[in-house]
């Protein structure tokens, strides 16, 4: 009888690599073992540790939608050991994958809500995979507005994507690149996303914020969300500490008595206002 | 299950653990080896020594072992095959001679992997452990376990707990079934006995503070500069948490030799810069000071509050292994008059 291993993770293929950006690649994975794939499930703003045989594991969101079936996909840039390694990797090639751990965005709880998204830079990946969600369940909800802003135009992850968006009357698509990070035919704006947040103003009526972004966009963000009239409990954040286990054994990522990985990475604002500023 | 009071003569303890050895069990014992007294594989009870107060490490490695196989894989041409460990292989273990607070370490410990995910690895060694416990008949200033709700003749975590009566003769708890089952297969060698009063038996060990006034000063001392002075001293070696009994933070490695390799699991310490580092170079527990607090708030705020379980069992090891004396039960008694 095959035993049960909490630390074992799925054997993945990877069917398709696609480059968003300097550094930064996504991976669509399939499931080698179909009865893995008729078995795994996830829900919008999950996450699970990627792994390279030999070199170890990483922590990424899932980036793909669960409407999305019968594939997940991770963005990530290389930065340290096995995002490097994974970056080396080919289309063919095997990796690991050990999840879905931790907690969900409520997207149930958003029907009939306008759903103003606000994304930095890398961390464009997990709102990725709630906003695929949203809009493949579009009719649940009323007005979507999606701030985007990365250090330059060349930095801009899901490209294509973001035509796409762009593109939709269902959709309002604001981009913005930091002051420098322009490039001559630059049709969106420039500014850091804080900023042009506020020169944006969303209604803060009957609306959801979804935030994620480097810690000093978040830093800068809340504040204007505040502003803008939006109650702590309509603000959502995702968070990410460094992570090995990924169900609240090693010890690391925690932020006060919570786990991000168990009891996260999903916060409302409330909830962070309770935690140490240990993120 | 009803604790079942008996009387074991040193002989029949001699005999004990030769039967145990004898019917394939792995018994670990203090030993002392040039001076240091460590847990080691012991074939009699001559190896053992009985005076040590606490061993320089805990007996949690034989649980969670410093460096343990999680799996191995084999990357072959087109593929990669994985083994998972096999626990099924695990040895039967005794832990004899284990004091009442390296029992009690096994308590948070196991909360730690087995509380809403069971790590199976971990509750597969736990399963196959048995503790045997003897009473402390002395203490050193190091020793607090009073403090933190235990004692030197404390029966928490122990299979069966022995308390020196004379030099032959132990009084023995039996206090689990697994306990109840090495009594039933040495019966013979078990006395009956009326319930024996420990208090003249053992060591006498002042309390100091409570863990529940811990746990209520932590509440409101987050912010303060308490921390910037405890581990104004702290080198960050992580000593602390490796000889800890209760301490299970951990981290996952690979390590490769040619096509194979191992997935491990190590001992790992909240004292590390790199424990928490982000790769962008961010760290959410930048300081020193930082991660000493966070030792302290797991122990007695978080852990509680997780699992029901506070972190400590007060056997002093951390100060006895500081290379910067820095003293657990001093500190906390610094928090709790604080």
């Amino acid at each position: 009888m095959e035993q049960s291993n909490i630390y074992a993770p799925y054997k993945m293929k990877i069917e398709k690599i696609t480059e968003e950006a300097p550094l930064v690649k996504t991976f669509r994975l399939k499931f080698m073992n179909e009865q893995d794939a008729e078995n795994f499930s996830f829900r919008t703003g999950q996450f699970g540790e990627y792994s390279i045989y030999g070199e170890g594991e990483v922590t990424f969101c899932v980036a793909s939608a669960p409407t999305r079936k019968g594939y997940i996909e991770c963005t990530f840039r290389q930065a340290g050991r096995v995002t490097k390694a994974l970056a080396n990797l080919d289309e063919g090639d095997i990796i690991g994958f050990r999840g879905p751990y931790g907690n969900i965005f409520p997207i149930d709880e958003w029907k009939g809500k306008n759903l103003l998204f606000i994304a930095g830079g890398i961390a464009l990946p997990p709102m990725r995979s709630v906003i695929w969600n949203c809009l493949d369940l579009r009719e649940n909800f009323k007005d979507i507005t999606i701030v985007y802003g990365a250090r330059s135009v060349a930095d801009l992850v899901y490209k294509h994507e973001l035509k796409e968006w762009e593109d939709r009357p269902d959709v309002k698509l604001v981009t913005t690149v930091d002051p420098g990070g322009e490039t001559p035919d630059w049709k969106g704006k420039v500014g850091f996303v804080p900023t042009v947040l506020s020169e944006v103003a969303p209604s803060s009526a009957n609306t959801i914020a979804i935030v994620c972004g480097p810690p000093i966009m978040i830093k800068f963000t809340f504040p204007v969300l505040e502003k803008l009239g939006f109650t702590d409990d309509n603000v959502f954040t995702t968070l990410e500490n460094r992570m090995k286990c990924g169900f609240g054994k090693c010890g690391r990522c925690n932020v006060g008595k919570v786990f991000v990985c168990k009891d996260g990475p999903v916060f409302t604002l409330t909830q962070l206002k309770q935690l140490p500023p240990e993120y | 299950m009803e604790i079942i009071n008996k009387i074991l003569d040193k002989s029949s303890l001699t005999v004990l653990v030769e039967k145990l050895n004898a019917s394939g069990k792995e018994v670990y014992a203090p030993v002392n080896k040039k001076g240091i007294t460590e847990f080691e594989k012991v074939a009699n009870l001559q190896e053992m020594d009985f005076d040590c107060i606490a061993t320089k490490q805990s007996a949690k490695s034989l649980v969670f072992p410093k460096v343990e196989k999680l799996m191995n894989f084999e990357k072959t041409f087109d593929d990669v095959i994985v083994k998972n460990v096999d626990i099924t292989a695990f040895p039967e273990v005794i832990a004899f001679g284990t004091r009442p607070c390296d029992a009690a370490g096994f308590i948070p410990l196991d909360a730690i992997f087995t509380t809403d995910n069971v790590d199976e690895i971990f509750k597969a060694r736990m399963d196959k452990l048995t503790i045997i416990s003897i009473s402390c008949k002395k203490a050193d200033d190091f020793c607090f376990c009073t403090s933190v709700n235990g004692g030197p003749g404390n029966t928490s975590g122990s299979d069966i707990l022995l308390t020196e009566m004379s030099p032959n003769e132990y009084y023995a708890e039996i206090i689990t079934e697994k306990g109840k089952s090495i009594l039933d297969a040495n019966a013979a060698l078990f006395k009956d006995s009326a319930v024996v009063d420990k208090t003249p038996l053992v060591a006498k060990i002042e309390q100091q503070f409570t863990e529940e006034v811990i746990n209520e000063k932590l509440k409101t001392l987050f912010e303060s500069d308490i921390w910037d002075t405890q581990a104004m001293r702290c080198v960050g070696c992580g000593a602390c948490a490796f000889v800890c009994p209760a301490c299970g933070c951990f981290d996952i490695q690979d390590e490769t030799k040619g096509k194979d390799g191992v997935r491990h699991r190590c001992w790992d310490s909240c004292g590390f810069k790199l424990f928490t580092l982000h790769t962008s170079g961010h760290n959410p527990r930048e300081k020193q000071a930082q991660r000493w607090r966070q030792r302290i708030y797991h122990k007695f705020s978080y852990q509680p509050e997780q699992q029901k379980q506070f972190g400590c069992v007060g056997c002093g090891r951390c100060s006895r292994a500081c290379p910067s004396d820095m003293n657990i039960a001093e500190h906390l008694t610094q928090i709790a008059k604080g």
